[in-house]
């Protein structure tokens, strides 16, 4: 473990790596170290995002990279067994039950439930090692070329987390769970790394929870690639609920091949400081994307959602629909493009961007984006800022509805839109009961495993 | 016919030897921008010392500054100190008469309907019929006199009106207020001054005069309105007619301060040179617009319709100040060939209940982009904040691009802020159904899209808005195969 | 008037039409009957020109001249008329500024003057009594929020104001109820002149019972396999189109 303590910016990790770059390759195949040099570059002129990088225009990183905090490049096995901490009494979801911890991939992982042969769930580094022909293809392939700061610190800095391959024509029933939890004596930065490849005419999903165990002050920068190939279908699920002191910054990249479909949900119910990347490009015709999201945010709390999708070829479909729900200090930030690509032709392309501000003090910056190039094109968005419709709201009270119900019923109703685009049923409710208890205030941040919370 | 119609025929019926022999000021200063060349410019112009300090001020920041690049533009670097900044007022090529002039030209004047004096005048030909601009001016002088109106160039005002210049310049756009607006504060030529006296009328659109007496200020004008409590204002700012003006850079600055009540419309259409259909050549028109509701109940409506152009940066904007005060923008930005513009508009919302509308309809062709760009922000203490944006895209052709790039920053909870846009093309079958009909092609086209414009070309005034919509027209020719 | 030989047509390389002969004099009503898919729609355009559609083999002659040499609108204000299947809308353009551009153009081509404002809309009054149509719609958009009816009953309105030689009436009674139907009909027989024609396409009998047709003609598989006078209507509304396409078959 190095002490890492008392630097505060881009350039102090620039020279943290550079003073142990034997560590950081330590392990890990020369594919992925031959990467870190180029997106460490990158991310050593860019420095940590602020105000003036456009991308960053309403989430300033500067500031929360100012706390001091450990990196640590190497796994530390925990002295608690996890499994012990996280029994999920939800049958449906607790056939795969795979744990990270601080990025890593969890050394005594052992409710991975069966899967079909030739179905890889591991660590990423050891995917990298013993697989390197699938790894390597598609490791740092989707990502590489952002521009994000974020993005290339994880290149250059990363060096475990998950790796999930389904071959082709398999199809996985039973959802995923992955449990990400961020647990340590000190305040941390944890590097993670995952990447997800869907063989032909192959189905899976997963649901990923983002989880602190304790108070300490956390820096999470995960970074997910996810490759499609044709005819088949994928459902990332995300749901987020860390303290108040996290900051989350998650990045994930998805490049979806022909006649395939991507589905994903990205529901923040707690955090200190969330920034979501999600970049789609839709690389074969007849493909589709949902990108979906919902954030709940109170207090001070910050989630910034940061949407790209690439139309590269004609007859792709796709769909964004993000909603916020604001309350005390807390501000929310969507910005969501659409680009089609020239000769994208057939495109159809949607986005819908709907806010609510509870309180006073509460804000919300939004910046719905289309940058066209073809012509034979459907594309639209719709963005909107407002209160809480006051006409429903007096129609539920002149029936009889108290106001406090009737305005739960009505944010709920608002939430819901969200969430009844989950296609996973057991899933979708779990997460409405979990949407409810924290419009209601009984959700906490950081309830151990909100999957698993007994009621 | 009205007063203002009979003014016009009078100046131009009659007979003024005019002509283009006033070359009373050919003095061009040594190309390049340093400290020195604003002193001279100043001097020239015999303005008093604060002038010259708001001029200073600007260059300083300007020097500070860089040329913004976050519009969707590929500009190619500008030297600025490859212009010269004083060359009063610009000399044209004199020609005999109008067969000298490009018949390219002439057809579009004709298509306009522009009468054959005033395309004369507009082509720079040095005949004796050239409007009497000077007759024109003081006719309209004398009405507006009446009521206490204040309309001249801006230097006359510097002059005549310090008080009220002192007062009102740089409240809207400040001298550092962005890279244009710094270098405009800095160097401008000259421009217009108009003040509207508390509970008048304007009796008049405030155009033609406009057009005459802007057709030579040349890069860097500069205009002030100022319309005191419970006065009204449609003023109308154009070049209806594509100039051929080799200047490559323009940057002007208008700004607006609508006092208790008040009520400003500012309409523009502008049709600069594009450039060939190659994209060679065309004018550079980074515009800095804005205009401040400072009073309770007061109202600022633009309307552009920008056809014109080889690269368009311009965001007329409101700052709704006074509670109750009211913002609008209506525009169409039009792109073909090689053209690009990056446009839309700012509504800042500060009073309570303010509210602001904007529509904005970007037709593409050709190779050309086309974005639009806008703000609404909503502060704490707006109460009861109102926008509704409507952003629509049509495309003409697979080369080209339409994009919108809104931004949204909400920080009052009573606020109700809609944005919605869409992008569709002409459909084969509308123009197949307008053919069927009996309608050509072209025709069918230029209908479809001022079909397509019309919410935003329904807010023109009536003759603004006929040459508007033959502009769309014109401008499309050529895009359609 | 209008000569039809052979003619073949394709869209995106498929061959729709496979060899249409049709003959049709002044004074002639011809219906042009058959089952889905059998070419009618098609027919149709090609003779109002769209461009979709690629002439193959064949030839059309109109009032003695070449028809596909000529563009969509000449063919317009040489006198044909396509009552649509489905009229496109189209937004922000007014069907007052439509149908005034529209008239003027025809009138350009015969040597005319323009209408002036006032003559033109006192024409749009007198015509939209025809077909029965309110003001409310011809001051809006053309086709713009129309219901299927009004659309029907706008393309009426046109062909009144436009007086073509030849009329040619795509599935003109899709979506109509009886008495629309009745009063497109109505409108369709006072236009009925000695010296213009009409081609009904249709796929049901219903708009021939007010539409009388001197000759019923049955397109099938791109090719007309039958003509006959206006009983051929009742018989194939009595038994279907199976038999056609057996004797078709044969």
């Amino acid at each position: 473990m190095i002490e890492t303590k008392q630097y505060t910016a881009g350039e102090e990790l620039v020279n943290l790596f550079t003073a142990n770059r034997e560590m950081y390759n330590e392990g890990c195949p020369v594919f992925m170290n031959g990467a870190r040099e180029a997106a460490l570059e990158k991310f050593y002129k860019a420095g940590i995002p602020s105000k003036s990088n456009e991308d960053y225009k309403y989430t300033d990183l500067r500031p929360v990279f100012q706390n001091d905090f450990e990196v640590v490049p190497r796994y530390v096995e925990q002295s608690v067994d996890l499994h012990e901490i996280f029994k999920c009494d939800v049958p449906q979801l607790n056939s795969h039950i795979i744990l990270l911890i601080n990025g890593w991939y969890y050394g005594r992982n052992r409710r991975v439930g069966e899967f079909p042969e030739g179905v890889i769930c591991s660590s990423l580094q050891h995917a990298a090692n013993e697989h390197p022909e699938i790894v390597e293809k598609h490791y740092n392939k989707y990502a590489a070329a952002s521009a994000d700061p974020m993005v290339n610190l994880n290149t250059a800095m990363a060096k475990d987390g998950l790796f999930f391959y389904v071959p082709d024509n398999v199809t996985i029933e039973a959802p995923v769970q992955v449990i990400n939890i961020m647990y340590s004596k000190e305040n941390t930065l944890a590097l993670q790394r995952n990447l997800f490849v869907l063989g032909k005419n192959s189905e899976a999903r997963i649901v990923f929870c983002d989880h602190t165990l304790n108070e300490n002050y956390y820096i999470l920068n995960n970074l997910s690639e996810c490759h499609i190939e044709p005819d088949s279908r994928f459902g990332f699920f995300s749901v987020q609920n860390q303290h108040n002191g996290a900051v989350n910054i998650t990045s994930f990249f998805a490049n979806v091949e022909k006649n395939a479909l991507l589905d994903t949900n990205t529901v923040t119910l707690n955090g200190g400081v969330v920034r979501n990347n999600i970049k789609v490009q839709l690389v074969g015709e007849h493909a589709h994307a949902n990108v979906n999201g919902l954030t709940l945010a109170d207090e001070k709390q910050h989630v910034d959602n940061f949407i790209s999708i690439d139309h590269a070829v004609p007859n792709c479909t796709s769909s964004q629909l993000f909603k916020n729900i604001l309350d005390d200090h807390s501000k929310g930030v969507f910005s969501g493009q659409i680009h089609v690509f020239r000769d994208a032709q057939k495109t159809e392309a949607f986005q819908q961007n709907n806010n609510v501000l509870l309180s006073e003090t509460a804000e919300m910056f939004t910046k719905p984006r289309l940058i066209i190039d073809a012509d034979d094109v459907r594309c639209s968005h719709g963005a909107t800022v407002g209160r809480i419709d006051e006409d429903a709201l007096f129609y539920l009270r002149a029936r009889g509805i108290g106001e406090k119900e009737a305005r739960l019923m009505i944010m709920f109703a608002f939430a819901d839109q969200v969430l009844s685009q989950i296609a996973v049923p057991v899933l979708r409710e779990r997460l409405e009961d979990l949407v409810e208890r924290r419009l209601r205030g009984e959700l906490g941040p950081c309830q151990h495993c909100t999957l698993n919370n007994k009621k | 016919m009205t007063e203002q119609d009979k003014i016009l025929e009078k100046a131009t019926s009659e007979d003024y030897k005019f002509g283009f022999t006033s070359d009373i000021e050919t003095d061009i200063i040594d190309k390049g921008l340093n400290e020195d060349v604003v002193r001279i410019i100043s001097a020239k112009k015999e303005e008093p010392e604060w002038m010259l300090e708001f001029r200073l001020k600007a260059y300083r920041n300007w020097l500070k500054m860089e040329m913004p690049n976050w519009a969707y533009l590929k500009i190619p670097p500008i030297d600025y100190q490859s212009i010269s900044y004083y060359a009063a007022p610009k000399k044209k090529p004199q020609l005999s008469s109008l067969d000298e002039v490009d018949p390219e030209l002439i057809e579009t004047f004709n298509k306009l309907g522009i009468p054959l004096e005033e395309q004369k005048h507009l082509a720079g030909v040095a005949v004796d019929a050239v409007i009497d601009s000077v007759s024109v001016k003081t006719t309209f002088k004398e009405t507006l006199a009446e009521r206490g109106i204040i309309f001249c160039s801006f230097s006359d005002a510097v002059k005549e009106y310090p008080d009220l210049v002192k007062k009102y310049l740089g409240n809207a756009v400040p001298a550092g207020d962005n890279y244009f607006a710094a270098l405009n504060s800095a160097v401008f030529s000259d421009g217009s001054f108009c003040y509207i006296p508390k509970g008048v009328r304007c009796p008049m659109e405030l155009s033609t005069y406009f057009r005459i007496n802007s057709a030579n200020t040349g890069q860097f004008e500069r205009t002030l309105i100022v319309a005191d409590d419970d006065s009204y204002v449609s003023y109308l700012e154009g070049c209806t007619a594509p100039m051929r003006d080799e200047n490559q850079l323009h940057a002007a600055v208008v700004e607006i301060i609508a006092m208790e009540r008040a009520e400003v419309k500012y309409s523009t259409v502008q049709n600069w040179y594009p450039g060939n259909k190659e994209g060679k050549g065309g004018i550079y028109n980074f515009v800095t617009k804005r205009g401040i509701c400072r009073g309770d109940h007061s109202k600022i409506s633009w309307t552009q319709v920008e056809t014109g152009s080889a690269v368009t940066w311009k965001y007329p904007s409101c700052v709704l100040l006074g509670d109750n005060s009211h913002g609008e923008f209506f525009s169409v930005a039009l792109t073909n060939n090689h053209q690009q513009a990056d446009t839309g508009t700012k509504m800042i919302h500060i009073g309570k209940n303010t509210r602001s509308l904007i529509v904005s309809k970007g037709i593409s062709a050709g190779v050309s982009n086309n974005s639009y760009r806008g703000l609404v922000k909503v502060s704490k203490r707006a109460e009861n904040a109102r926008n509704f944006s409507q952003c629509d895209s049509l495309l003409m052709g697979d080369k080209c691009g339409a994009h919108t790039f809104p931004y949204i920053e909400c920080a009052n909870k009573t606020a109700i802020l809609e944005h919605e846009a869409t992008t569709s093309k002409i459909s084969e079958d509308q123009v197949f159904y307008c053919n069927q009909r009996g309608i050509k092609t072209e025709d069918a086209i230029g209908m479809i899209v001022n079909g397509y414009a019309k919410e935003v070309l329904n807010k023109l005034p009536m003759e603004f808005a006929v040459e508007a919509q033959k502009l769309l027209a014109i401008s499309l020719e050529g895009s359609v195969g | 008037m209008l000569t039809i030989k052979n003619l073949h047509a394709t869209i995106d390389g498929k061959e729709i039409l496979k060899g249409i002969n049709l003959e049709v004099k002044p004074g002639e009503i011809h219906a042009i009957m058959g089952p889905n898919g059998s070419g009618k729609s098609t027919l149709a355009n090609v003779l109002a020109g769209h461009e979709s559609f690629e002439v193959s083999e064949g030839e059309v002659t109109f009032l003695g001249e070449n028809l596909l040499e000529q563009a969509a609108e000449d063919r317009a204000r040489n006198g044909i008329f396509l009552s649509f299947q489905y009229p496109i809308e189209i937004p922000g353009v007014s069907m007052v500024n439509f149908m005034k551009t529209a008239v003027n153009e025809h009138r350009k081509h015969n040597g005319l003057e323009p209408l002036k404002a006032s003559q033109f809309l006192r024409l749009m009054e007198e015509k939209k009594k025809i077909v029965e149509i309110s003001s409310q719609l011809t001051n809006r958009s053309v086709n713009e929020g129309f219901s299927g009816g009004e659309k029907k009953r706008n393309e009426i309105f046109q062909m009144a104001m436009l007086e073509p030689k030849l009329a040619i009436l795509d599935e003109t009674d899709s979506g109509l109820d009886i008495d629309a139907l009745r009063i497109v009909a109505n409108g369709v027989n006072t236009l009925k002149t000695p010296e213009n024609a009409t081609i009904v396409v249709t796929h049901y009998q219903r708009l021939l019972e007010y539409i009388v047709p001197d000759y019923v003609h049955v397109l099938y598989n791109g090719r007309i396999v039958k003509s006959a006078g206006k009983e051929l209507a009742y018989e194939l509304e009595a038994k279907g189109y199976d038999w056609i396409k057996e004797e078709a078959a044969e």
